[in-house]
């Protein structure tokens, strides 16, 4: 064994420093409020009302995912659908478009398509593929001499599928809903558009209407108490049944089961949501592209916003996998109360809403280190707060696949820590890293609330410079940012898509 | 097997992209010093803060650059910013956010040159800002879903049960908020909160000025409360949100005929207090009031004579209520709208 890096000790527990800040913010501000202020800005009709729409709308768009994404998923993986495989494929897409290009497309096409019934739709024919692609992988890989058995023990396949299959897609299914809930808190641009408020919302408008005030920072400190508890329910739901077993065997290939005279609806079902999931919102942005009355497509501006939005993803990626890196070593090959804490509060970036983490990056940055107020490297270290989880699991993974003796075998033969890391250790992550950096870019570069109020001044990206005349019902205008942001998007769907099937393989 | 040099490029670049960020850092913050270049904090239209700067620097060849938001987003941020502020001039859609940095000593007074420019009664009696451009109060409407003589006679009726369902608004904008102080002004603290109480149980909400025609156009609710050129402009476009729609100007002086002033201001913490005040001399005089004239924006100009574009209703037979610009409390109206959970 070597001795613990300090430099990965020292870099890792900056990177946890940076995924409390916002926390801190929001505790700072509760304890500069006092009690009574407290009282006054949590405890109104508003937030009540907030925290009904919030609540509702998670509840019920994770209910819809769930239903949809595991229907889709044990319709392309069990059944003898026509074409099950470009189906498949096409349930993953959605993931391409950001959700608040799909609620602008929309909106534009229904603009009744609002409140809650508009969100509640828009939002789950952007979320569900959340769910349906650890079904799907799970699906794949569950060996069904297990539900032979249990056949054969006697039960009906009814009965087979609740007590077998069921149980083990349980993981899949409440990690797919609780990234959809997480999604859900964090939602701003697609809900606003929508008309229907709720915390991330109303703390845009506080924003607006009083910059960094308290009454902002206390929706705020709702909101990630909210986050905080769905990560907890996570846990307590996805149940402590142990799924694994020795020897993964060679799971024999199956008949699917045949649809029969249900072939012609359940081809006309997927169909129907393919059509609202992907057509409405292609189409939509294309109709806008084609006819719209703000449509002038400024070349110069549309090229210098791709650019820069490029530009913000490549640096953010580099930066936020660099941090992350030292913290996933740490966490996989120096296992311990230290370095357990370290991973954990890194990953509170999960449960932190980029309106969260913006506005506690613009207090600080103001009181605190005035020279980094307005400037690119403040944006980016909000991208590497909110991003580091996505980059975390995947350099997680990819070190659990790479044998520590390689490491220490050179170690061994005399080199120096940072010459390991940097010749045996980087090289064998670079595929995982490669992944985690590629996330991170895809995220950033659509990336709108953190943007809208952290960007230096002058700066332009896709997402913003969509946003401004999206809100101004500028249809038209918005039209060649939302394509140029899906057409970016497309990688990370396929990336995310392949991860989750890499990552469930048995 | 991998080759070792992969990762030694892979380690250097990330410390190059490390080292150039930090670079940024230093460099970000502090201009150089024959550099005379203004930084706009304009929460006036993108649009129309663009053509005013183009026009700007081709007449004195002063770049400006600009950081646009909303009026109490910019206003406060400056507050928060205090003496460390980057901008060196301010530009707002509504006076109430002006008045809030004033009141926070952070604005430098204008030239006498410039004041004089502009009537007083647009512009700041403290004179640290002046008026650069003004908008009317307006009730927007779908004659095919309620006629102009079923519009009530002051806007403060839209509280009453009768409107239950059938009043849409933007509140979450600064314009809306400033028509919120003018009705605190004209008629004091209590009938705004149950104005505001009737509003937020009538209202529909959505999130610009431009939605909110829309939807009256669409016929998804009667009447609307807005400002008078977002019509004008979608009018002179080709009327695709507002062809199914009138405007009523409150001449009775309601406050539903508010003109709203848009103020500009240099603050006091500029590091190119000449250069900025020029830009204000510019945006008050002809040359801005002319660009503001010609424009498509289609608010009335206020300084220097200019008269406003010929496609609006003259500005002369407005006849908006009296009220003190002065005397319009923004963050008591967020205060007041918070409390009636429209915040």
């Amino acid at each position: 064994m070597t001795a613990a890096a300090p430099l990965r000790v020292a870099v890792a527990s900056v990177a946890a420093l940076l995924a409390l800040v916002p926390v801190g913010y929001v505790v700072a501000a509760a304890i500069a409020v006092g009690p009574a202020g407290v009282a006054e800005l949590v405890w109104r009709p508003r937030v009540g009302e907030l925290l009904i729409n919030t609540t509702v709308l998670v509840l019920a768009t994770s209910s819809a995912c769930v239903l949809l994404g595991t229907a889709t998923a044990w319709i392309t993986e069990r059944t003898d659908l026509p074409g099950a495989p470009v189906w498949g494929a096409l349930f993953a897409a959605p993931l391409a478009v950001p959700a608040f290009v799909n609620s602008y497309a929309w909106v534009s096409v229904l603009p009744g398509a609002d409140g809650f019934v508009g969100a509640l739709v828009v939002t789950t024919m952007s979320y569900f593929p959340f769910v349906h692609l650890p079904v799907a992988a799970v699906l794949r890989g569950l060996d069904r001499d297990q539900e032979d058995v249990a056949r054969a023990l006697g039960l009906s396949a009814r009965a087979a599928a609740r007590r077998v299959v069921l149980p083990a897609l349980r993981p899949a299914i409440v990690g797919g809903a609780l990234l959809v809930g997480l999604h859900l808190l964090a939602e701003f641009g697609a809900l606003a558009l929508l008309r229907y408020p709720t915390f991330t919302t109303a703390i845009y408008d506080q924003f607006q209407s009083t910059f960094a005030g308290p009454a902002a920072a206390m929706l705020a400190s709702v909101l990630v108490v909210l986050c905080l508890l769905l990560l907890t329910a996570d846990v307590a739901l996805a149940g402590r049944a142990r799924q694994a077993r020795v020897g993964g065997g060679a799971a024999r290939r199956r008949a699917r089961t045949p649809l029969g005279a249900r072939r012609v609806p359940a081809l006309l079902a997927v169909g129907l949501l393919v059509v609202a999931a992907l057509g409405v919102p292609l189409g939509s942005v294309v109709r806008w592209m084609v006819t719209g009355s703000s449509t002038t497509v400024d070349a110069a501006a549309l090229a210098t916003a791709t650019a820069t939005s490029i530009g913000l993803g490549l640096l953010a990626a580099a930066v936020t996998t660099a941090l992350t890196l030292p913290v996933a070593w740490l966490a996989v090959r120096r296992p311990g109360r230290f370095s357990r804490l370290l991973e954990r509060t890194t990953h509170l970036g999960n449960a932190l809403p980029g309106i969260v983490v913006a506005l506690a990056l613009v207090i600080v940055a103001i009181r605190v280190v005035p020279g980094l107020y307005q400037t690119t490297p403040l944006l980016v270290t909000a991208y590497a707060i909110l991003f580091m989880p996505l980059a975390l699991v995947n350099l997680r993974a990819a070190l659990l696949r790479t044998p520590p003796e390689l490491e220490e075998v050179a170690h061994g033969l005399g080199s120096r820590p940072g010459a390991v890391l940097a010749r045996v250790t980087v090289p064998l992550l670079a595929r995982g890293a490669g992944a985690a950096a590629a996330l991170v870019f895809l995220a950033v570069s659509t990336e709108l609330t953190a943007t809208l109020l952290l960007a230096p001044t002058g700066t332009a990206t896709l997402a913003t410079e969509f946003w401004g005349p999206a809100v101004a019902v500028s249809y038209g205008a918005a039209a060649p940012y939302a394509l140029t942001m899906i057409l970016i998007s497309v990688p990370a769907a396929f990336l995310l898509t392949r991860q989750v099937h890499a990552g469930t393989r048995p | 097997m991998p080759v070792p040099g992969r990762g030694v490029w892979f380690v250097r670049m990330v410390l190059a992209v490390v080292a150039s960020t930090v670079l940024l850092a230093a460099c970000g913050g502090a201009p150089a010093p024959e550099d005379r270049t203004l930084t706009l904090y304009n929460a006036q239209h993108e649009g129309l803060g663009r053509l005013w700067v183009d026009e700007f620097t081709r007449q004195t060849g002063i770049p400006v650059q600009i950081r646009d938001g909303g009026d109490f987003e910019l206003g406060n941020q400056i507050v928060a910013e205090g003496a460390a502020s980057p901008a060196d001039v301010f530009l707002t859609e509504n006076s109430p956010a002006m008045s809030l940095v004033s009141g926070a000593n952070l604005l430098a007074p204008a030239d006498g040159a410039t004041r004089g420019l502009v009537p007083p009664q647009y512009a700041s009696t403290r004179g640290d800002w002046v008026g650069i451009a003004a908008r009317t109060t307006v009730v927007v409407h779908n004659p095919a879903l309620v006629p102009e003589d079923q519009l009530p006679d002051s806007i403060l009726d839209f509280a009453r049960p009768e409107w239950q369902g059938r009043v849409a608004f933007p509140p979450g904008g600064a314009d809306f908020q400033a028509i919120v102080s003018a009705v605190n002004a004209l008629n004091g603290d209590a009938a705004t909160q149950q104005w505001l109480a009737g509003l937020k149980a009538n209202g529909r909400i959505y999130q610009s000025n431009t939605a909110t025609m829309q939807a009256v156009n669409r016929g998804e609710v009667p009447a609307g409360i807005i400002y008078h050129y977002y019509w004008y402009q979608d009018r002179a476009e080709a009327g695709a949100n507002s062809a199914n729609t009138e405007l009523k100007f409150y001449t009775n002086g309601d406050a539903g005929g508010f003109l709203s002033v848009s103020g500009g201001a240099v603050l006091a913490s500029s590091s190119h207090p000449a250069e900025a005040q020029q830009l204000l001399a510019f945006l008050a005089g002809v040359p801005g009031q002319e660009v503001l004239a010609r424009s498509e924006n289609l608010e009335y100009t206020v300084g220097a004579g200019v008269p406003a574009n010929p496609a609006l209703k003259p500005f002369s037979e407005l006849r908006p209520p009296p009220v003190d610009l002065s005397t319009l409390n923004g963050p008591k109206v967020v205060g007041m709208m918070q409390q009636a959970g429209l915040l």
